[in-house]
C-alpha cells in the first residue's frame, strides 16, 4: 500500500479509508452502507468495518453513543477496512473525541459543526473546544454547518424541522460523494426505494444529499477532489455482500444443492439475528424459520426437524451455544446432522455484544460435556460464509453429525464485494436416505440397525419417520453398536465413544489440503483461522516489502484439521498464530503437532490491523514475550 | 416414502405396537399401565407404525418411546415439547406424541411447555405426574405439595406446587385433560381425545410411583374412592358427581366450587362446556386439585378450536411462493445492486 498522504497528485489515490462517525441515531452505519455500496459499484475493491454500540440508544452525545462505520475502497485488491483512516466525519464531539486517535497524521477531518455547543461539549468531557485548542493541528480541519444547511436545503419540502435534520447524514454522505468523485444515482435510486411510501422524507434525502455535493462542489474550503478508479477484479458479475447475508444465502444454497428443506430455529441474539431476518425472507424456498423461545429451543428444534429430515440450522452467538451444548450433545449422541452458526462476539458473559472476537474456538472444539467430538469450520471473509455454510451443511448430512461453522461479529457485519458463483457449478451435497432392511437380528428375521455404519465413511444410515418397518428409536442412551438398542456395557461404549471420533477424524481426507500462500521455502508462517485472513494477509504483503518475507495458511477446517497441517508447520522454524482471542488455536497446534507455535494476540472487540501483528512477531523475536 | 419393508404382525393385536426392548419400569410401577392404554388404543386407532413417533425427554416415564413399536426418540431433560415441535413443523405428516414426567415438563422443561401450549402446535403431550423425582431417586417435584418430606426436603417441602392444568389453561391450551392411570379404558379414550384434537393436546396422567410416592392418588382414584372424589367432565352435561350425584359444582366471578345440590339446587350446577372460548372456565376446573384433599374433575376440561400452528407455517409458504414466485437460487444471488467486470 502507499501512503494516499504521500502522493503529490491529489486528483488520483489508489486507495482511501473514510471513517464516518456520529451519535447511534445519527444514521452513520446507512450513511457507510451506501457510499459502501457505490464505491462497490463504481468497481472498486472495498472492506468494510461497521462499528455499533451495545445499547440500542446509549445516552444521545456521549461517547458511549457513538457509532462508526469505516470503509477502505481502493484500485486494487485489499485485505482489511484500513488500518488509519484518511478521513473522519465526525457528526458531534463525541464522535471527534472518541475516533480522531485513530485517524492518520495529516489526515483530514469534516466537523458538523453545528453540534459543537458547549452542551455537546460537556457531555463528551471535552473542557475545551478541540477547534480551539490545538489538538487537530495535526489535521486538516474542514468545519461545515452541516445541520443548519440540511434544513435550509429541505426549507421548502413540508417535513417536520426534527425530520429535516435527521436528513443530515445525507448532507455528509453527498459530501464524501463529491470529494470521492462517487455517482449519487444509487443512493438516490435506494431512497426512493426504501421511503416509496413516505414521499417527503424521500425529498428531503435528496435534497440534503444533493446539497452536500453541491457544497462540496462550491465552496473553496475543498480545494481537492479524489478519485479511486475501479480495481482490476476478475471478470464476473459482482456484488456486495455482508457476511451474515452470505451465511444465510449459503444456507439457503445448501438446501437446494441438498435438495432439502431447510429449518431453522434461532433465537434474536446480537450479532447473529439478521441471518434469521434474511432467512425469514425467502420462505418462497420452503423455508421454515421457527424463532424459539430460547437458545435451547431453537436447537431442540432443529434437532426434531433433523429427524425428520430436514437440513436443520441454528443460529446464535457465543452464550446461546453454551446454552446449546447439551442439545448439541444430544445431536452427536444420536448422529443426526445440524449446523450450528456461531457469530462469535466479545466474552465471556454478555461481554462486548456489538463486538468481534474469535474466542469460542475452544468452545466449539471442546467445549461440551464428555467425549462430544464434531467437525468445526470457519469462515474467513464475508462472501466466505456464503461456501463455508455449503460446506458445514455438506459434512452434517454425509457424516450425520452436528458441524459448528464459526463466524464473527467482524464478518458478520463487514462488506465486501462478491464475485457470484455460477449456481450450477455449485457442488452436489445431497445424501440418500434408507429405505429398506439393513440387517438381520438375532432371530435371522431382517431388520433395521440404525447404528450399522457406511465401512468407509462411519456414517449411520439416515432412515425418516415415514418409512414402513425402518420405525427405530434415537436417544441420548448410550447405544449398541450396530442395533442401536440401549447398551450400558464397558466394551460397548468404549467402542461407540472410539467410533464416534473415528468418524469425525477420517473427515480430514475428504476436505482440502491446506495451502501455503508464499513461496514455501522460508523460515516463517504465519497461521489464521476466521476472519484475521485479510490482516495477515496485508501483513505479509507489508513484511515482503520490508525485504523479510513470510508464508502464511488459513485453516477453513479446524476440526478435524487439513490432514496436510502437521507436515506444513514442521517445515518452518517460526510459526505465529494470530488470534483475536487469548491464543486457542496455537493451543490447539502446540498439543497436535508438537510445534513451538506462537502466539499473538488481540482481545479489543476489533481487528488486527496489520501493524500489530508485525509487531507482535517482533516481540517473540525481540524476547518481550514468550 | 416408498419402501420395500411389509409389516409382518397383526396390526389388530397389540403386540403389533410392542417394541423388542424389555420393559424396564420398577415392578408394579403406573407407567405399564399407561404404556398398555396408548398400545391398545394405537390397534383401535388403525393409524401405521411408521407415522407415530414419540419424543421423551428424561425421567421415569421418558423410557416409553423405547417400549413403543413406532419412531421415536428419547432426548434431553426437559426438551421434548421443543424438539417436537421441530418435528411437527418439518414433518405436519406425522403423528407427534410428547411422553414426559412432572419434573421434566414443568420444572426444567416448564418454558418449552407452555410456548408449545401457546403456539398451538400439534403435538400430543402426555404429563405423567406422580408428583416426585422417581428417576433419580425420590426428590420432591414441582407438583409436590407443601410439606413433603424427601431427601432433599427432610423438614417438608416448602414450595407451592403447580396444578398443571390451570397452568395450561394459563398458557392458552386448547386441549386440556386429566386421566389415571389405574382406569385403561378412561385412558384410552382420553387419549383418544387428543388424538383426535388439532393442535397442542396437554393430558395430565395422575400416575402412581410405587417405589417414592406410593399411593399418591389412592384418595381420589382408589376404586372405593371414586364415586365421591372423581369429578366426571361430560360435555354439555350439568358437573355432578357423588355416588347420588348428589353433589356438583357451581361456577362463580372467578372460580368454581364444590356445592350440595340439595342446598343449590340442580339449576345453580355448572354446565360443561369444553368449547368455551374462554379459558378461564378451565383455568378454575384445573385449579380443583387439591392433592387428596378434594374432589378433583376428570376428563376433557377444553377442547377448543384455534389455528393450529404448523398449518400456519405451511399457509405462509404457500403465500410466499404465490407472492415471490418459487424460490430460485441464481435469481436470489442477483437480487441485490451486482455490476459486471469484463
Ligand atoms: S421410580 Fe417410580 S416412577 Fe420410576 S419406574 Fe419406579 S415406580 Fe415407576
Amino acid at each position: 500500500m502507499t501512503n494516499t498522504a504521500d502522493r503529490v497528485d491529489k486528483t488520483n489515490l489508489d486507495q482511501v479509508v473514510i471513517r464516518f462517525a456520529g451519535d447511534s441515531g445519527d444514521g452513520m452505519q446507512l450513511t457507510g452502507d451506501r457510499f459502501t455500496s457505490a464505491s462497490a459499484l463504481a468497481g472498486n475493491d472495498v472492506l468494510t468495518l461497521p462499528e455499533y454500540p451495545a445499547e440500542i440508544r446509549a445516552p444521545q452525545g456521549t461517547v458511549a453513543g457513538v457509532s462508526a462505520f469505516q470503509i477502505h475502497i481502493s484500485d486494487h485488491e485489499i485485505y482489511t477496512p484500513g488500518d488509519e483512516p484518511d478521513v473522519l466525519v465526525a457528526m458531534n464531539p463525541a464522535a471527534l473525541k472518541s475516533q480522531i486517535a485513530r485517524i492518520k497524521s495529516g489526515g483530514t477531518v469534516i466537523l458538523n459543526i453545528d453540534a459543537f455547543d458547549e452542551r455537546n461539549l460537556t457531555k463528551c468531557g471535552y473542557e475545551v473546544d478541540p477547534r480551539e485548542d490545538g489538538s487537530l493541528d495535526d489535521y486538516i480541519v474542514h468545519e461545515v454547518p452541516m445541520t443548519s444547511l440540511t434544513v435550509g436545503a429541505t426549507a421548502d419540502i413540508d417535513v417536520k424541522k426534527r425530520d429535516a435534520e435527521r436528513s443530515k447524514n445525507l448532507f455528509a454522505l453527498g459530501l464524501v460523494s463529491w470529494m470521492y468523485t462517487r455517482s449519487l444515482e444509487p443512493t438516490i435510486d435506494w431512497v426512493e426505494k426504501k421511503f416509496a411510501k413516505k414521499p417527503e422524507v424521500v425529498a428531503a434525502n435528496i435534497a440534503a444529499l444533493k446539497a452536500g455535493h453541491a457544497y462540496g462542489e462550491t465552496t473553496e474550503m475543498f480545494a481537492d477532489q479524489f478519485e479511486v478508479v475501479a480495481a482490476p477484479h476478475a471478470p464476473g458479475t459482482y456484488t456486495n455482500i455482508t457476511g451474515n447475508a452470505a451465511t444465510a444465502w449459503g444456507m439457503i444454497a445448501a438446501g437446494e444443492l441438498a435438495k432439502l428443506p431447510i429449518f431453522l430455529g434461532s433465537y434474536p441474539i446480537t450479532p447473529a439475528s439478521d441471518i434469521l431476518h434474511e432467512l425469514a425472507k425467502h420462505k418462497n424456498f420452503g423455508i421454515r424459520t421457527f424463532q424459539a423461545e430460547d437458545e435451547i429451543a431453537a436447537a431442540g428444534a432443529a434437532v426434531g426437524a433433523a429427524f425428520g429430515g430436514h437440513l436443520a440450522f441454528t443460529t446464535t452467538s457465543g452464550p446461546g451455544v453454551a446454552l446449546k451444548g447439551e442439545t448439541i450433545s444430544l445431536a452427536n449422541m444420536a448422529e443426526l446432522p445440524m449446523v450450528i452458526i456461531n457469530v462469535q462476539r466479545g466474552g465471556p458473559s454478555t461481554g462486548l455484544p456489538t463486538k468481534t472476537e474469535a474466542s469460542d474456538l475452544l468452545q466449539a472444539v471442546y467445549g461440551r460435556h464428555g467425549e462430544s467430538p464434531l467437525p468445526v469450520v470457519a469462515a474467513y471473509s464475508p462472501s466466505n460464509c456464503f461456501d463455508m455454510a455449503i460446506e458445514a451443511s455438506r459434512i452434517a448430512l454425509k457424516y450425520r453429525t452436528p458441524v459448528i461453522l464459526l463466524t464473527d461479529g467482524y464478518l458478520a457485519n463487514g462488506a465486501e464485494p462478491w464475485n457470484l458463483p455460477d449456481v450450477d457449478g455449485l457442488p452436489d451435497i445431497s445424501v440418500e436416505f434408507t429405505t429398506e432392511f439393513n440387517a438381520e437380528d438375532a432371530n435371522g428375521n431382517p431388520a433395521f440397525y440404525p447404528f450399522l455404519r457406511d465401512p468407509e465413511t462411519l456414517a449411520r444410515p439416515w432412515a425418516l419417520p415415514g418409512t414402513p418397518g425402518l420405525e427405530h428409536r434415537l436417544g441420548g442412551l448410550e447405544k449398541a453398536d450396530g442395533s442401536g438398542n440401549v447398551e450400558y456395557s464397558p466394551e460397548n461404549h468404549e467402542l461407540m465413544s472410539r467410533l464416534r471420533k473415528a468418524k469425525v477424524d477420517g473427515i480430514a481426507s475428504d476436505i482440502p489440503l491446506v495451502e501455503v500462500h508464499g513461496t514455501g521455502d522460508r523460515d516463517t508462517l504465519l497461521v489464521g483461522w476466521g476472519s484475521t485472513a485479510g490482516s495477515i494477509t496485508y501483513a505479509q504483503t507489508l513484511l515482503e516489502q520490508e525485504g523479510t518475507p513470510v508464508d502464511r495458511i488459513h485453516l477453513t477446517h479446524i476440526s478435524p484439521f487439513h490432514s496436510n497441517l502437521g507436515e506444513v508447520l514442521k517445515r518452518y522454524k517460526h510459526v505465529y498464530v494470530p488470534e483475536l482471542n487469548m491464543g486457542q488455536l496455537v493451543k490447539m497446534l502446540r498439543s497436535e503437532f508438537l510445534v513451538d507455535a506462537k502466539s499473538i494476540t488481540k482481545m479489543k472487540g476489533l481487528p488486527f490491523t496489520a501493524r500489530e501483528i508485525m509487531s507482535g512477531m517482533n516481540q517473540h523475536i525481540d524476547g518481550v514475550v514468550a | 416414502m416408498s419402501s420395500t419393508v411389509e409389516i409382518q404382525t397383526d396390526p389388530t393385536k397389540r403386540g403389533h405396537w410392542t417394541s423388542s426392548q424389555e420393559v424396564r419400569w420398577c415392578p408394579g410401577c403406573g407407567d405399564y399401565g399407561i404404556l398398555a392404554a396408548m398400545q391398545f388404543l394405537h390397534t383401535e386407532l388403525g393409524v401405521k407404525r411408521e407415522n407415530s413417533v414419540f419424543i421423551s425427554g428424561i425421567g421415569c416415564a421418558a423410557r416409553f418411546p423405547y417400549y413403543m413399536n413406532s419412531y421415536g426418540m428419547h432426548t434431553i431433560h426437559g426438551r421434548a415439547p421443543a424438539i417436537a415441535t421441530g418435528l411437527a413443523l418439518a414433518r405436519p405428516d406425522l403423528d407427534v406424541w410428547v411422553i414426559g414426567g412432572d419434573g421434566d415438563m414443568l420444572s426444567i422443561g416448564g418454558n418449552h411447555l407452555i410456548h408449545a401450549l401457546r403456539r398451538n402446535v400439534n403435538i400430543k403431550i402426555l404429563l405423567f405426574n406422580n408428583q416426585i423425582y422417581g428417576l433419580t431417586k425420590g426428590q420432591f417435584s414441582p407438583t409436590s405439595e407443601v410439606g413433603k418430606v424427601t431427601k432433599s426436603t427432610p423438614m417438608g417441602s416448602i414450595d407451592a406446587p403447580f396444578k398443571p392444568l390451570g397452568l395450561a389453561a394459563g398458557a392458552g391450551a386448547s386441549f386440556i385433560a386429566r386421566t389415571h392411570d389405574l382406569d385403561r379404558k378412561h385412558m384410552m379414550a382420553t387419549f383418544k381425545r387428543a388424538h383426535e384434537h388439532k393442535g397442542a393436546a396437554l393430558v395430565e396422567i395422575y400416575q402412581n410411583c410405587n417405589v417414592f410416592n406410593d399411593g399418591a392418588f389412592d384418595a381420589i382414584v382408589k376404586r372405593a374412592n371414586r364415586d365421591e372424589m372423581m369429578i366426571d367432565l361430560v360435555h354439555g352435561e350439568p358437573i355432578l358427581f357423588g355416588a347420588e350425584k348428589q353433589r356438583g359444582i357451581v361456577m362463580h366471578g372467578g372460580g368454581a366450587t364444590i356445592a350440595e345440590v340439595a342446598d343449590v339446587g340442580l339449576d345453580a350446577i355448572a354446565i360443561h362446556d369444553e368449547k368455551n372460548p374462554d379459558p378461564s372456565v378451565a383455568f378454575a376446573l384445573g385449579q380443583m386439585a387439591d392433592n387428596r384433599q378434594s374432589p378433583t374433575p376428570f376428563g376433557v376440561l377444553r377442547a377448543v378450536e384455534q389455528q393450529e400452528y404448523s398449518e400456519a407455517v405451511e399457509n405462509q409458504l404457500k403465500l410466499a411462493k404465490k407472492n415471490q414466485g418459487e424460490g430460485n437460487l441464481h435469481d436470489l444471488l442477483h437480487s441485490g445492486a451486482t455490476w459486471d467486470v469484463e
